[in-house]
């Protein structure tokens, strides 16, 4: 771990204090301690299998792990089902693509506007009324997110039929719908060529600047990483090897030699 | 009332012993019926990841054919072998019709498939045999009937000699089966196939072939639990409801787990059995029809991933 | 030619999230209804009305019910049959407590009761999934099929053990009981079918059907947008329950006019409407109505149709033969269209829209 920490301004939002998470005998993360303060880009890295989704996956109440603590907007949190984080404003994507296949661009956006949507049942029954200016008025917030993200042509396409990059984008979407104020994005640039991923990383700084989303992302393009994140952290087999500045990790020799390997 | 539900059938065990043992052994033998229809379930599933609902059916059709082809003139050991056949047709024609074209599909749509497999082979068999209940050829087959008395415990116990016969047959092709999983070339290929269909295709196994030879194994079980079952009552579709029970056997033994299943099967004959021996009357009887679902489904509350299944871990 | 929607341009977004944007859809459903309510009741023959009609409307309603369970959440449910026979004996023991109220009212009141019976053996939902769920929907068909014979309260002690529809009017038109014409027992159960249909409508569009929708297709992700699974599944088994519990009842009360549960509300019961929903389309509306109409075709066609046209066949083989094409149905649906008629219906449509220059 590097001596000297350079203090970035903004409060703290979340912090992991040495969480271990185990499946059966084996370990996915040891005593691993970091924190993300509000507004930043903060990045997750390291080698396939280093336990970067396992520690999104607990961020969010997926994964209860046996020892630490994490707090999150001051509050000490203890075991959570992941709708509560949700409620709290954690949203994010996902590794492989989790979208809702059978429905539209549109209505998978709307799934995310779920929370913000509290007519009651009654209303549902007949789509009048109370209920149908909700469903218009988040349908209007909807469709700022949709031009943002510029997928206005595929509003109505179910998304089992879209091209890869693009089902990324809607799932993008999908969680800004929630509005969060903690984004996690599990390898948003995936699988693009260098243009989607230029326009994802645009997509991603913009969304900080407008919204003013905290965001904690996982990648393996370090070209991307170091471009975007203000402060990254580094896993190696479930254990943080590194964390500071993109610059300092970079030439971190811990870091150097999980990535290039070193000879024995 | 809780002096009926807790102390009373206990208090009957102890005092009849005899009708104990007789309820245990009768459980027993419907639980090895049960597991055997289980058995043939659990091949197809780890072959061709299917939920073959029509297991159950194919054990009354298998039979059915052989009664049916004996009423109709042909000598019981030609019968055996034309329901062979006719099973060996089945497995290749769901092969080509059913799972061919619907390789790669959720397996939610498979297991309607077999639905509408279940349907077919209902039509068709009464279609040809007629659906009135039918006798099934005990002695031509050289099974033993009548009964043997024991006199144990202060009391009298009544074995079928079928039962028994049936309990040996079905150890013996239990036996069989594993030995043929273990140790031959066909038996390695469908256990390569049940841990990945991708990774076995990518070393020469032949997915087609190895679905047949499961589908055929299948209807080979359902076809010796159909003769067992059919000497035990008549040969019917009505026989379908019982066929059902092995699902809940599933649930417990786990999709996977050819022990489970056996496990299972002797679990819930037994249970159901004794609740209705004991607690059947409490509510009036006819318990039977579905304690076992029940048992089941307190059992998956507490381990969803059945008896001898794995923990189920759920990644993103 | 016709079906062109060129020119129909939304100005709110109220009009663009219409269920039928299209004007033209609106027009034919407009025909269709007009033609239910209208013209089948004064120039159809009670033959027609009796054994088309009146099943087809109740399976519909069923199927649908089914497909909000199976089709929208994903939970496939086999118990179908079961809660049909709650909604029949709720309302046989509310109309004989209180003969004085609207046979409707109780109509639709029973559905309250199986959608409590459905929520309570949805239970199981949260932690079983799949094939298990399946399994476990059969422990409520059997228990409750079990309850319908062996609970003599729920058939008030009849001799007979089933259900004895008593007579009960509306503005003084008999619909239940002997002396009641199908022409009026048609219009009543054409208006609940019409009613819950555009509920069902409404509930599926919105909130609630997207909420469904996205456990179904990923209920992991679901949950991480702050949907939480075990009231979006039991809210869908009520639900569910509700339509099969009101279909049942206007089965046993506007069709069948009294009978042995164990016939209607039965394991095979539970099957055939499974089936309407595969062969209609899983999460489609439309599809229930279709699936309803050809599996309710086939029987009656094969019954009476094959003997009209001079085919001799016995009723039993006809049993027969209709099981055959049912399962052969289902595999080929399966096989080239997984969505059922409902996404040929949409092709049909596209191609409509396109005609005759389709490129």
């Amino acid at each position: 771990m590097k001596p000297e920490k350079k203090i970035e301004p903004g409060e703290q939002l979340l912090s992991v204090e040495n969480v271990t998470l185990r499946f059966g005998g084996v370990k996915a993360i040891t005593d691993v301690s970091f924190d993300i303060r509000k507004g930043e880009v903060r990045a997750i890295i390291g080698p396939n299998g280093a336990g970067k989704t396992s520690m999104l996956n607990v961020i969010n109440g997926f994964y209860h792990p046996q020892e630490g603590r994490i707090t999150y907007r001051g509050e000490t949190r203890a075991k959570m089902r992941p709708h509560v984080a949700a409620t709290q404003g954690i949203a994010r994507t996902f590794q492989n693509v989790a979208l809702f296949k059978g429905m539209s661009t549109l209505d998978n956006i709307m799934v995310g506007r779920t929370l913000k949507m509290h007519k009651s049942f009654f209303w549902q029954l007949f789509r009048h009324g109370p209920a149908m200016d909700e469903e218009i008025e988040h349908r209007k917030f909807v469709e700022e997110i949709i031009d943002f993200l510029e997928i206005e042509h595929i509003r109505k396409v179910p998304v089992g039929k879209l091209p890869y990059g693009l089902q990324k984008r809607v799932e993008l979407g999908r969680a800004l719908a929630m509005e969060p104020e903690l984004l996690l994005l599990d390898e948003p640039m995936a699988g693009m060529n260098l243009e989607e991923k230029e326009d994802m990383c645009r997509f991603i700084l913009d969304t900080k600047e407008q919204y003013g989303t905290t965001i904690a992302l996982i990648e393996h393009d370090m070209g991307v990483v170091m471009d975007l994140s203000d402060r990254v952290v580094v896993l190696e087999y479930g254990i943080k090897i590194a964390d500071g500045t993109p610059e300092e990790v970079k030439s971190n020799q811990k870091v150097i030699d999980a990535y290039l390997g070193v000879a024995h | 009332m809780l002096y009926n539900i807790f102390i009373d059938p206990f208090m009957q065990m102890a005092a009849a012993p005899d009708l104990l043992v007789q309820a245990l052994w009768e459980g027993l033998v419907s639980g090895v019926l049960y597991a055997l229809i289980a058995l043939g379930f659990v091949l197809i599933f780890k072959a061709s990841g299917v939920f073959n609902f029509a297991q159950g059916i194919m054990v009354v059709f298998a039979a059915l054919t052989l009664v049916g082809l004996h009423e109709k003139g042909v000598p019981a050991w030609l019968a055996v072998l034309l329901t062979l056949g006719v099973m060996l047709i089945l497995a290749i024609s769901v092969e080509r019709v059913v799972l061919r074209p619907l390789v790669n599909q959720p397996d939610i749509i498979l297991f309607m498939a077999t639905f509408g497999l279940t349907y077919v082979l209902i039509g068709l068999g009464e279609i040809i045999f007629g659906g009135e209940p039918k006798q099934m050829i005990t002695e031509e087959l050289f099974l033993p009937r009548g009964v043997i008395e024991l006199n144990i415990l202060g009391g009298r116990v009544l074995l079928q000699k079928i039962d028994i016969a049936a309990a040996v047959i079905a150890s013996l092709m239990i036996v069989a089966l594993a030995l043929f999983f273990q140790y031959t070339r066909i038996g390695r290929a469908l256990r390569a196939v049940a841990d990945s269909h991708k990774a076995a295709l990518s070393v020469g196994i032949s997915l087609n072939q190895i679905w047949v030879i499961v589908w055929f194994a299948a209807g080979l079980v359902a076809l010796i639990t159909g003769i067992m079952w059919g000497a035990r009552s008549d040969v019917s579709f009505a026989l379908q409801t019982i066929a059902l029970k092995a699902l809940p056997v599933l649930i417990l033994g786990g999709f996977t787990s050819v022990p489970g299943a056996i496990v299972g099967g002797l679990i819930i004959g037994l249970g159901e059995k004794i609740a209705e021996f004991y607690w059947g009357p409490l509510v009036g009887g006819g318990i039977e029809n579905w304690i076992a679902y029940v048992i089941a489904l307190g059992f998956l509350m507490v381990r969803p991933q059945g008896l001898f299944g794995d923990k189920i871990i759920e990644r993103i | 030619m016709f079906y062109r929607e060129a020119g129909q341009f939304k100005k709110t977004y109220q009009a663009d999230m219409a269920v039928f944007p299209i004007l033209q859809d609106r027009i034919g459903l407009g025909i269709i209804v007009a033609v239910a309510a209208l013209i089948i009741p004064f120039f159809g023959s009670h033959f027609f009305i009796s054994t088309v009609m009146i099943p087809f409307l109740v399976f519909s309603l069923a199927a649908m019910g089914l497909n909000i369970v199976t089709g929208y959440t994903g939970l496939i449910s086999l118990g179908t049959g079961a809660f049909m026979g709650v909604g029949a004996y709720a309302c046989y023991k509310l109309t004989t407590y209180f003969p004085d109220v609207n046979l409707i009212i109780w109509i639709i009141a029973s559905g309250v009761f199986s959608a409590t019976i459905g929520a309570l053996f949805g239970l199981p939902s949260l932690r079983i999934k799949g094939f298990y769920l399946a399994v476990a929907t059969l422990a409520a068909q059997f228990f409750l099929e079990w309850c319908f014979v062996r609970v003599p309260w729920l058939f008030n002690y009849n001799a007979s053990g089933a259900i004895e529809v008593p007579e009960r009017t509306i503005l003084g038109i008999a619909i239940t009981g002997a002396r009641a014409d199908p022409t009026a027992r048609y219009l009543v159960l054409l208006g609940i079918v019409v009613f819950m249909t555009w509920i069902a409508s409404n509930i599926l569009h919105g909130r609630v059907g997207r909420t469904f929708m996205a456990v179904r297709d990923m209920d992991i992700a679901a949950e991480l947008m702050g949907i939480r699974l075990l009231p979006a599944k039991l809210l869908a088994f009520a639900l569910s329950s509700f339509y099969c519990g009101v279909a049942g009842a206007c089965m046993m009360f506007l069709w069948y006019g009294g009978g042995e549960a164990s016939d209607a509300f039965n394991i095979n019961q539970s099957f055939n409407i499974l089936f309407m929903v595969i062969i209609g389309g899983l999460g489609s509306l439309i599809g229930c109505f279709l699936g309803a109409a050809l599996l309710n075709i086939v029987p009656v066609a094969l019954k009476f149709g094959l003997p009209s046209l001079g085919v001799p066949i016995g009723g039993a083989t006809a049993e027969h033969i209709n099981l055959l094409i049912v399962g052969g149905l289902i595999i080929f649906f399966l096989i080239v269209e997984p969505h059922g008629l409902a996404r040929l219906w949409q092709i049909t449509k596209q191609k409509l829209r396109t005609w005759p220059f389709p490129y």
